[in-house]
């Protein structure tokens, strides 16, 4: 391993914050020299974990945290989008397509599905404590400078 | 997100500029509700040529919208969907119920 780094930002579950969200992972990428496919890959995937911990992890008015960390081990961009939250009871039936606990709200159910086809690995941990998901994406043409 | 509307030959045009997500979902949901619920168009065309992001909360977002307007009888259709837009349509299958128009 030639090139390491990495960033970690806690914000509240907001909505507000899903851009701030998208654009902070997006300008710490740049470093790794990324095609604008993979920046709106990037983009597009934390959005979705991010706005499931805005809109399912913190049912009661009061909002929690989430924790957004970035590492970048040479080619490959590790994301994890962590909230203290009420969890995710069945993370199967969750990850499934067009599933949504809340229908009545005009969700599409097609978070997961789209973190999964924008990412090259998806992993999620949940528990009643909280959940975290782990996305990694490795980065194609990433600067000869940074990867040697 | 801005949204800006006019009728022409009796189809809605729609162009939706700026960012679809869970932040700006409540008043893309409200604003263009106010806006179809004129009655002077028997069809309505969304162009995002100037969306500048869209996650899966937007998919959610514009079925809302085809259930609302199936009711009535109007058709809606997608135009200038950014090559990353159209992976997010084609991936949920949003094409089978607003096509795409070019
Ligand atoms: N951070 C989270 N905390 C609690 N529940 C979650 C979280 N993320 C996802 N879920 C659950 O997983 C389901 C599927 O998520 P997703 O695919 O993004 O669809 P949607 O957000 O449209 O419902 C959600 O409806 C919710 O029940
Ligand atoms: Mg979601």
């Amino acid at each position: 391993m030639k090139y390491s780094n990495f960033m970690e930002v806690t914000f509240k579950a907001l909505s507000v914050n899903e851009g701030f969200a998208r654009v902070c992972v997006a300008s710490f990428c740049v470093q790794l020299n990324p095609s604008v496919d993979e920046i709106t890959d990037i983009k597009t995937a934390v959005s979705e974990a991010v706005t499931n911990c805005v809109v399912h992890a913190y049912p009661s008015s009061v909002k929690g945290d989430v924790i957004l960390r970035c590492e970048l081990e040479d080619d490959l961009v590790t994301i994890t989008v962590t909230d203290k939250g009420v969890g995710i009871k069945d993370v199967e039936k969750a990850r499934e397509p067009f599933y949504t606990s809340k229908p009545s709200e005009e969700r599409s159910g097609m978070g997961f599905t789209v973190m999964e086809s924008f990412m090259d690995d998806v992993r999620v941990a949940s528990n009643s404590f909280g959940t975290s998901v782990k996305m990694t994406k490795k980065i194609s043409q990433a600067c000869e400078q940074v990867v040697g | 997100m801005q949204i800006k509307s006019r009728v022409h030959g009796g189809v809605l045009y729609v162009l939706l500029c700026g960012e679809l997500d869970e932040h700006s979902a409540t008043y893309t949901r409200i604003t263009l509700d106010e806006i179809f619920d004129k009655p002077d168009f028997n069809k309505i065309v969304i162009d995002l040529s100037e969306l500048s992001f869209m996650d899966s909360t937007g998919i959610g977002v514009l079925i809302g919208r085809y259930k609302r307007m199936k009711d009535k009888s109007i058709s809606i259709y997608i135009a200038n969907p950014s090559a990353h837009a159209e992976k997010i349509f084609k991936m949920t299958g949003l094409y089978d119920i607003m096509p795409k128009i070019v």
